[in-house]
């Protein structure tokens, strides 16, 4: 066996400041992916002519094509076109927000979907309006449901970050491959990415189970 | 523009690494999510212990991560080398397979529990009783959840650009220097590359579920979009 | 359809009229051009075998669906329909809502919000759709809660509510948009039996107490022979028989009617 818990222990500092990258990557994403879904569901619900079809191709289509590439398409081909050039972060941050905004709205619906039809009727025989209904009745009732599936999707996107060293971002696997250029071991720092992982996303996974277990208890 | 049959011609070349890596990944998968998933339903609790092992690291760690490790890490270890591709679908299958496996075990256990008594009364062995009773009919709830995990793992391809495989996303990495103006041809082509291959997927998918749900005597719920229905991600 | 030709002047002196409504779902014709009319004040209770139609009269009066064909009129306007030349074309939302603020429904499922407590459920639309300035809305909610008997669950939520209790909190939300018209879908169905009674007194006493016109499908018989001004038979989407419950329940004129009535009254 080839492994040395020095250079492991040593490898340490730098993974832990990638880490901490790509623990901000993955709120900022998450926010931006939960705010953007709910809008993106609402939206479509709203049955508007064509902006409605038009966001469903674009969340389908966003949905059913690689991360990467939309990373690429934000970094590489927004500036070309447009001259507007954004941090490799930003990029990150943005492109992680926009792929799973689609996943959320899709989460979003289901919830709004779940909502019992006569909540509506009734929302329509007292006169509400619309916006109204939105506000105070159907999301407050929506949005409760759908919490554990989007805590998910945060700890999947959380997974999903270390691709954007493609675009130099300074995650964990950026440093991972730094320590390892500098050292010329490749066994620990790895390694010890791949533990970190783990050891943040476990726990994650389980206070989510939890947080269902509870919901499908009080329902 | 008169680039253009050029750049699409040169993605295209990576149309075959990326068709090998998602077929060889999702053959890799059915098995493993197979064995595995019926492994965490086994009465044996060290067979349940090491499955859950299995299936907690490849799905707590992230994909790239491991792709990395299996890559860079594992010759270095064992000793070989392993080429890009065969890596790739290695780590497609056993990342996959792991979610996987949870659908796998989901499934079985939605059969309604009537179906298992009955398997019992009529004396069935537990092989018997799994292979002959409760796979076929979990079998149907399995392919949309399938369905969604195949689509991600066509994704996920585009990995294997880090460890140089040839696919598309490399392919079209490869041009980004030279046809710095032609970069929306470039990722335009990838991308509807990827989507095609995406609705073949589901086509597929859909298709199999149809014949599945047949032999069972049952219609499958209609569904009218063309894309697959929203699942987990990676 | 997007005009109705050569239509009847609205009648100034009915509160409802039903003028030729046909309403499909798919290929099953529910209402075929139903006519009838309602006075102001009167409580009439739609009785009827299920699929007659008669929920769908009220869900197209409070706007949940759209007619297929006819016109319906509220307090003398067109519910649905506005007048464009000599014709009637399709109404906007604006024109709906204006209209929807004279109607007021009672459901089955009694769909109150349950993540409100039960002062903001009657509080809200008043607030919200009426402008009401929220203290006054809070007066008339504890009123309304007096009246139905459950002052004090004020504060409580929905759940936890019994069946009864809830509709009556329904009944007081629909009241505290002081319509003209109540429309009463089923309101006691859902309810286990021993608690049918007193939703029942309540809707007694609205219909004494007050010259709401109300329209209640309903199925408990021996409250539409005693409350009800005027009981209509409904079978396959149209009116069979239209008299007074001492008439339509002695001495009922068709074979149909009798028939659903010995099947219903005999099996309490």
């Amino acid at each position: 066996m080839n492994w040395s818990w020095q250079a492991a222990v040593e490898s340490l500092p730098l993974l832990l400041k990638g880490l901490l990258v790509t623990v901000e990557l993955t709120l900022l994403g998450s926010v931006l992916a939960y705010l953007l879904g709910l809008a993106l569901a609402v939206l479509r619900r709203a049955r508007i002519p064509v902006l409605s079809q038009a966001i469903w191709l674009f969340v389908e289509f966003v949905r059913s094509t690689p991360l990467l590439i939309q990373v690429f398409v934000l970094f590489w081909l927004l500036p070309s076109l447009t001259g507007f050039k954004m941090s490799a972060f930003v990029s990150g941050v943005v492109a992680l927000g926009l792929h799973y905004a689609s996943y959320t709205a899709e989460v979003y619906r289901a919830g709004i979907d779940a909502v019992p039809k006569g909540q509506w009727e009734a929302a329509v025989a007292l006169n509400l309006p619309r916006a109204h209904v939105w506000r105070a009745v159907i999301l407050p009732q929506a949005i409760p449901r759908v919490l554990p599936a989007l805590g998910n999707y945060t700890i999947s996107m959380f997974k999903e970050t270390p691709l954007l060293l493609s675009i130099g971002v300074l995650d964990v696997l950026y440093q991972a491959k730094a320590v390892g250029a500098e050292t010329f071991r490749v066994v620990e720092p790895y390694t010890m990415a791949g533990v970190l992982f783990l050891l943040v996303s476990l726990p994650a996974s389980i206070l989510v189970r939890r947080l269902e277990r509870r919901r499908a208890h009080s329902a | 523009m008169s680039n253009v049959p050029h750049i699409v011609t040169s993605v295209l070349s990576g149309l075959t690494a990326t068709v090998e890596a998602a077929l060889g990944g999702i053959a890799l998968t059915v098995v493993l999510s197979l064995v595995a998933g019926l492994a965490l339903l086994s009465p044996s609790r060290l067979v349940r212990g090491i499955a859950r092992v299995y299936v907690e690291i490849f799905r707590g760690t992230s994909e790239v991560v491991q792709l990395f490790w299996l890559f860079f890490v594992l010759p270095v270890l064992v000793g070989f080398q392993l080429v890009p591709l065969f890596a790739g679908i290695m780590v497609l299958g056993l990342n996959h397979g792991a979610y996987g496996a949870e659908v796998v075990r989901g499934a079985v256990r939605s059969v309604p529990k009537a179906q298992y008594e009955g398997a019992i009364a009529l004396n069935l062995s537990p092989a018997q009783r799994m292979f002959r009773v409760l796979l076929p009919q979990a079998f149907v709830e399995m392919l949309p959840p399938f369905n969604n995990l195949f689509i991600q793992l066509l994704k996920s391809t585009a990995l294997l650009s880090f460890i140089s495989a040839g696919e598309i996303a490399e392919q079209g990495e490869l041009l980004r220097p030279v046809f710095g103006a032609d970069l929306g041809w470039i990722y335009a082509t990838e991308l509807v590359l990827y989507l095609l291959l995406a609705i073949l997927i589901t086509i597929g998918m859909r298709a199999l579920e149809r014949s599945a749900a047949r032999r069972l005597g049952r219609t499958p719920p209609a569904r009218a979009k063309v894309f697959a229905s929203a699942g987990g991600a990676g | 359809m997007p005009t109705v030709p050569d239509p009847l002047p609205p009648d100034p002196h009915a509160m409802i009229r039903f003028s030729g409504v046909v309403k499909r779902f798919g290929d099953n014709v529910v209402l075929d051009h139903l006519d009838f009319t309602v006075a102001p004040g009167e409580f009439v209770s739609l009785i009827g075998p299920s699929g007659s139609g008669k929920t769908t009269i009220l869900r197209l009066l409070m706007t949940l669906e759209k007619v297929d064909g006819g016109t319906i009129e509220v307090c003398g306007d067109y519910l649905s329909h506005v007048r464009k030349g000599d014709r009637l074309g399709r109404a906007d939302e604006k024109h709906l809502r204006a209209m929807r603020r004279r109607i007021g429904m009672v459901f089955q499922q009694f769909n109150l919000f349950p993540n409100m407590n039960v002062l903001r459920n009657i509080t809200e639309a008043p607030v919200r759709s009426l402008g009401l300035a929220a203290d006054e809305a809070e007066a008339r909610a504890l009123d309304l809660l007096d009246m139905v008997g459950l002052s004090d669950k004020a504060q409580a939520h929905p759940a936890q509510l019994s069946g009864g209790q809830q509709q009556r909190v329904a009944i007081a939300r629909a009241l505290a948009m002081r319509p003209d018209v109540l429309l009463l879908d089923e309101v006691t169905s859902a309810l286990d039996p021993e608690l049918v009674a007193d939703v029942l007194r309540v809707l007694r006493d609205i219909a004494t107490s007050t010259d709401i016109t109300i329209l209640c499908v309903t199925h408990e018989m021996q409250f539409a022979q005693d409350v009800s001004d005027r009981v209509m038979m409904f079978d396959h989407g149209r009116v069979l028989e239209d008299a007074v419950p001492e008439k339509l329940f002695s001495e009922p004129g068709h074979e149909r009617t009798r028939r659903f009535l010995r099947a219903v009254i005999d099996r309490e």
